[in-house]
């Protein structure tokens, strides 16, 4: 077998992968037989590496350089400089942007400074189609010493001592929900791997499943192991192909390797796993309607109780984790809970894994410990907003959290602290917005999103949602009054109150937030009929100034609706008719001012 | 025993008692719109979707839905705080903004449970304006399906999935657009429904309604050229009297036959006298096929009553591999029409098509059955127009009689005598103990030693009895609820365990008491076990109990037929069934 001298690390994570990543691993090894380096060059395709803002991503190591957007073409120059040379590509290396200064090691960028790997350990080091990668790295080492070493109690109990809560979002004590399904006896029990990943914008759990599938396989192992059941489910939306097939391997080379199956290391316990294939709903990451969906039924939840873990699938108790809860397990088993709770604040143990998007520089996966402020994640590993511009808003938890303002830039992130500023933790969107957002129409981005998702069951979802959205629609469009923001306020309480599940009833945070930390921006709407932001279309006009426009027409050429004619008014100094816009003609598309050289066409 | 004060009452209720009963029990009536329950019939819808009946509970979060929320010790519980009041008025405009404005043209006006919600909680204007979801109209011949008007209670699917595991309807599209309706948006006329129309009579709004044919029969009884008969199912009479503000369980027999005179019918018959023909050709059917068992020939056992056609239509389609099992007895209301048009019209001096065979029934299953091919003889029917005991209340209405006032009449001979027999045909149980009574004198030669069978009677879902036929020990298997139907045949295929060697169903809530075509219960099970009492007080009165001992049906069989099952009544009065699993293709 061959020693390795270096090792080559590509990012084979969907975001990668579509900017051609694989190309660049094949590049990588045509290049490296060219030069007669593949028995010292190995060539490994890994998960994640979360700075998904400036992938494709590649990783050299034993020196820990950091290259960013690779093209293919690039291939050749890493591997003819740096492989044979040791010269380092500079133009590939990240730059700071206050100080202009490349940035090799990706321990000194800021994206990486305060960020702890825990549930994304292995994600952009290991081969997630190989398990002996995993191993190398201390795969199935916590069920090796759970099944060895310690009994379902122990295990269960060390659970408990860590702290660690639900990542999916509301974030019941998994522990206790392991104890609780554990202590009813029944014939079968199921563990639930809940990979329904729905919040716009949020990708932790695929990163995690393409990245590290053995993490997931282990830990549902480690949890069966616990609560006394033998077999797994892993629902898993049908979008993500390269998480099923990568999961798929995983399981595969687990049952090979013995670390799944009968008598799993000769320990007398069995267990295995299987995929169930959602269809994308985002209500059946509600674990009742994922119960109902994975039996075949229609995806929509019940009430509770009966707890899954009482009667869950097939009416079976059954424990159902997300894919991030699960990611920490193994780790906790590995280290102890005392180490696992040493990070973190008092009520929320460890680390989140958030999917950084929107108006910042930065863009990506980042995982950082609980506690953290919003400010740092903004402007240290964020890189700050993009363009300059001045930070607005940011908006954590999905359809089902909230909008917080620069008055929480300082707030300790964590579960109980995001639900007193009015959001949530959600299973970790976080999308930053600058001042180019509008707050009302954020609001109503949620919601249509909600109108969308929502099962129908109960009416204040079913139908008070789509009042929602019509009455932001109302005020986005300019034809809202003050009634409509009290109504506003009083439908959306209503619905929080008496929602059946967890969709509907913090379906209206995104509403409730804007409406008490922006409201100046809605009474704007409503009142003088103006969006701030310059994002409600129904509240902009497009003006010409006559007395700078030279008439050259271009505006007029350019525009979609024929709005735009000529006047007969020629501007002094200037030699045609200057042009006019006819405000019931234009749609607003803006492209008379991206045409205009002038500066002559402005926006009221 | 749970402590807990509901509205700072302090109360004790068992454990496992919702809010909803533990107040119900102590007076305090919380509004719902999506719950429903037939207490003792195996039938409970509560989703907790509509989240009308939601309540305060302190230290809770969120409010309760008092439906599905189980009580717990040391509760306080508030159901009209400010609070919840708001809630509750706001989750009803919300309803009523998604809901057509036309309550005055609709079919449950007066009858609607979102109607009377809606003036109990004082709305008087709906503050949301917006979209409505649509859905397009669609109708069997006993179903009419007007989705605008669906709240999502789902009371239609709970009764079509689990009571009768029919698996017609159920809950499709998301959100907004989420609405009941058949997979695949097929029409209800192409998926697996059996038009039984329990759907309709659970149904709280206007949604689900029946096929409406009073006009049809105006315009026959108008018609010059047409001689109108008329038919009346046993359960009408018990229930009649509702629709006219009396008591439920009033028997109305008498006055139901004024009126149907006074509506212009020119005769008015009994489809009880057709039930006890059903007893003769059913009854000597069994004793048929037990004779051949028991001299070792291959009989399909056990035989299934063959009365209910939402019964019929639900083993078409599911177990098309029984089909020689049920009974080939065409059911009262057939026999009636078959006996009208073949053997009354002559008599009458009309022809087949100008005799208008129209039949009130409970049921809305019937108005399906008569359309069905074998029963026409060269596309005249021989039932031509069903209605339910609601239509017949309308019509008496529009026509400006009051039931109340009706004097009692008799019906009209030669097929208006009946006996109690016949009588107890609109109960679950009745058909069996109507049969029994006929094949144990038949069999056995020697007169019933009791004419009651109490263990066919009841409200248990399936009832299962060994009577002994003199030495003989006879299986018997009662059922109500396609559900317990469907466990009973899935036994036969595979091998009557139980060795049974007759088996009646019925589809409805206590059989035909329960149907869809009589007065809403809204859920008030009393009213159906009201009306079971006079079924079985009105065979208490009668002088004859026995349907071979009915002198018009032992009339017409030394007239016409000869003898049950003879070849004059097979021709008549039997049927034949069809494999029509093809309409659950979809749903595979």
């Amino acid at each position: 077998m061959a020693k390795y001298k270096m090792h080559i690390l590509i990012c084979g994570g969907t975001g990668c992968k579509s900017s051609n990543s694989l190309q660049i691993i094949e590049n990588f090894k045509n290049i490296l037989a060219e030069h007669n380096l593949t028995d010292d060059v190995q060539v490994i395709k890994t998960g994640c590496f979360g700075f998904c803002e400036r992938g494709p991503i590649v990783k050299i190591m034993p020196d820990n350089t950091f290259y960013t957007q690779v093209k293919p073409e690039d291939a050749r120059r890493i591997v003819e400089e740096h492989i044979i040379k040791g010269r380092k590509v500079p133009e590939l290396l990240y730059t700071n942007p206050e100080n202009k200064e490349h940035v090799s090691d990706s321990k000194h960028m800021d994206f990486y400074k305060k960020q702890i790997r825990i549930a994304l350990r292995n994600c952009g080091f290991v081969d997630p189609e190989n398990i002996e990668e995993c191993i190398s790295r201390g795969g199935y080492e916590a069920l090796g010493k759970c099944l060895t070493e310690m009994t379902p109690e122990q295990v269960i109990a060390e659970m408990k001592a860590s702290g660690l809560r639900g990542r999916g979002g509301a974030g019941f004590p998994t522990g206790l929900k392991w104890e609780l399904c554990a202590k009813n006896k029944a014939d079968q029990k199921y563990v639930i791997c809940n990979a329904d990943e729905g919040d716009p914008g949020a990708f932790m759990d695929r990163s995690i499943l393409e990245g590290d599938p053995n993490s997931i396989v282990e830990a549902m192992a480690i949890c069966g192991y616990a609560i006394g059941a033998t077999k797994g489910l892993v629902y898993i939306r049908a979008e993500y192909p390269l998480a099923i097939e990568r999961l798929k391997i995983a399981i595969n080379q687990a049952r090979e390797y013995g670390l799944l199956g009968t008598d799993i290391m000769g320990s007398g316990f069995d267990f295995d796993i299987e995929l169930r294939y959602g269809a994308g709903a985002f209500v059946c990451g509600e674990e009742t309607a994922l119960i109902h969906s994975m039996e075949g039924q229609r995806g929509e939840p019940t009430l509770k109780p009966p707890f899954p873990a009482v009667s869950g699938y097939m009416g079976k108790p059954s424990n159902v984790n997300n894919v991030e809860t699960f990611a920490n397990v193994p780790v906790i088993i590995t280290k102890g809970a005392a180490w696992f709770s040493s990070i973190g604040t008092e009520k929320s143990k460890g680390t989140k894994v958030f999917a950084l998007a929107g108006q910042i520089n930065n863009v990506g996966l980042i995982e950082v410990p609980m506690g953290i402020t919003l400010r740092e994640i903004i402007y240290e590993i964020g890189g700050g907003i993009k363009n300059g511009r001045q930070f607005k808003a940011v908006q954590t938890g999905g359809p089902s959290g909230g909008c917080l303002t620069a008055k929480h830039l300082d707030t300790a992130i964590d579960y109980d602290s995001l639900v007193a500023a009015g959001s949530m933790m959600g299973s970790g969107g976080m999308v930053v917005m600058d001042e180019t957002s509008c707050m009302p129409a954020i609001a109503k981005f949620y919601l249509e999103f909600t109108c969308e998702e929502s099962c129908g069951k109960c009416s204040p979802c079913r139908i008070g949602n789509k009042r929602l959205c019509e009455i932001l629609e109302k005020i986005t469009d300019g034809r809202g009054t003050m009634e409509d923001l009290t109504e506003l306020r009083n439908l959306a309480a209503v619905i929080k109150d008496t929602a059946l599940c967890g969709l509907g009833q913090t379906s209206p945070n995104p509403v409730l937030s804007t409406l008490d930390n922006f409201w100046d921006e809605y009474v704007e709407h409503v009142v003088d009929k103006k969006c701030r932001a310059g994002v409600c279309k129904k509240l902009m006009s497009y003006v010409i100034d006559r007395e700078k426009c030279i008439g050259c027409g271009k505006c007029a050429k350019g525009c979609p609706v024929e709005a735009i004619s000529r006047t007969e008014y020629t501007a002094p100094g200037h030699k045609l008719a200057s042009m006019v816009i006819d405000s019931t003609k234009c749609i607003k598309c803006g492209a008379c001012i991206n045409n205009c050289k002038f500066g002559a066409i402005s926006i009221h | 025993m749970i402590n807990l004060t509901i509205d700072n009452k302090a109360i004790q209720v068992p454990e496992g008692t919702t809010i909803l009963k533990a107040a119900r029990m102590n007076g305090i009536d919380i509004p719902t719109l999506c719950h429903f329950e037939l207490d003792g019939m195996n039938f409970e819808n509560k989703p907790g979707g509509c989240r009308v009946c939601v309540v305060e509970v302190k230290g809770r979060r969120n409010l309760a839905p008092a439906c599905a929320t189980d009580v717990m010790e040391g509760m306080e519980v508030l159901t009209h705080s400010a609070r919840v009041i708001n809630a509750r008025k706001t989750v009803v405009e919300l309803i009523l903004s998604d809901h057509p404005n036309d309550c005055l043209q609709c079919e449950k006006n007066g009858d609607c449970e979102l109607q009377s919600l809606t003036k109990r909680l004082g709305i008087k204007e709906i503050p949301f304006k917006g979209a409505t979801s649509t859905y397009r109209k669609d109708s069997t011949l006993s179903v009419y399906r007007d989705m605008d008007k669906c709240v999502m209670c789902r009371r239609c699917e709970t009764m079509c999935n689990k009571f009768q595991t029919a698996g017609a309807l159920s809950g499709v599209n998301r959100g907004f657009q989420a609405v009941v309706a058949p997979a695949f948006e097929q029409n209800l006329g192409d998926s697996s429904c059996i038009n039984c129309g329990q759907c309709v009579q659970v149904c709280p709004v206007g949604a689900l309604t029946l096929v409406d044919n009073i006009s049809d029969v105006l315009k026959a009884i108008a018609d010059p050229t047409k001689k109108v008969i008329v038919q009346t199912a046993p359960a009408v009479r018990v229930a009649l009297g509702e629709e006219f503000g009396m008591k439920p369980g009033e028997i109305v027999t008498g006055k139901m036959a004024a009126a149907l005179r006074r509506l212009g019918f020119d005769q008015v018959y009994d489809t009880d006298w057709s039930a006890d023909l059903t007893i003769m050709e059913e009854g000597t059917e069994l004793l048929g096929r037990l004779k051949k068992a028991l001299a070792g020939e291959e009989v399909k056992l056990p035989m299934f009553t063959s009365c209910c056609p939402a019964w019929v239509a639900f083993y078409e389609k599911n177990f098309p591999d029984l089909l020689e099992y049920p009974s080939t007895a065409k059911s009262p209301q057939g026999m009636f029409g078959a006996v009208a048009k073949n053997y009354l019209a002559p008599k009458l001096g009309v022809k087949r098509e100008d005799l208008v065979v129209v039949s009130i029934m409970p049921c809305l299953a019937k108005k399906s059955e008569l359309a069905r091919e074998e029963l026409s003889v060269n596309g005249n029917r021989d039932v031509d127009f069903s209605l339910t005991t609601r239509e017949l209340a309308h019509m008496i209405r529009q026509c400006n009689l009051n039931l109340n006032d009706m004097p009692e009449e008799d019906f009209d001979s030669p097929l208006g005598q009946s006996t109690g027999a016949a009588v107890i045909f609109g109960a679950t149980g009745g058909v069996m103990e109507a049969a029994l009574r006929t094949a144990y004198e038949v069999h056995t030669g020697k007169k019933l030693p009791k004419i009651d069978f109490e263990e066919t009677r009841g409200f248990q879902g399936i009832k299962e009895a060994t009577i002994d036929f003199d030495g003989f020990p006879l299986k018997i298997a009662v059922a109500y609820s396609l559900g317990n139907a469907r466990k009973i045949m899935e036994e036969v295929r595979n091998g009557n365990p139980n060795g049974y060697h007759f088996v009646e169903v019925m589809a409805c809530p206590g059989g035909c008491i329960g149907g869809a075509g009589q007065p809403y219960h809204h859920g008030d099970s009393n009213i159906i076990r009201k009306r079971m009492e006079a079924i079985y007080r009105e065979d208490a009165g009668k002088p004859i109990r026995k349907s071979h001992e009915n002198p018009e049906v032992i009339a017409i069989y030394k007239e016409y037929y000869g003898e049950p099952c003879g070849h004059l009544s097979h021709e008549q009065l039997h049927t034949h069934y069809f494999d029509r699993s093809d309409k659950l293709e979809a749903t595979k």
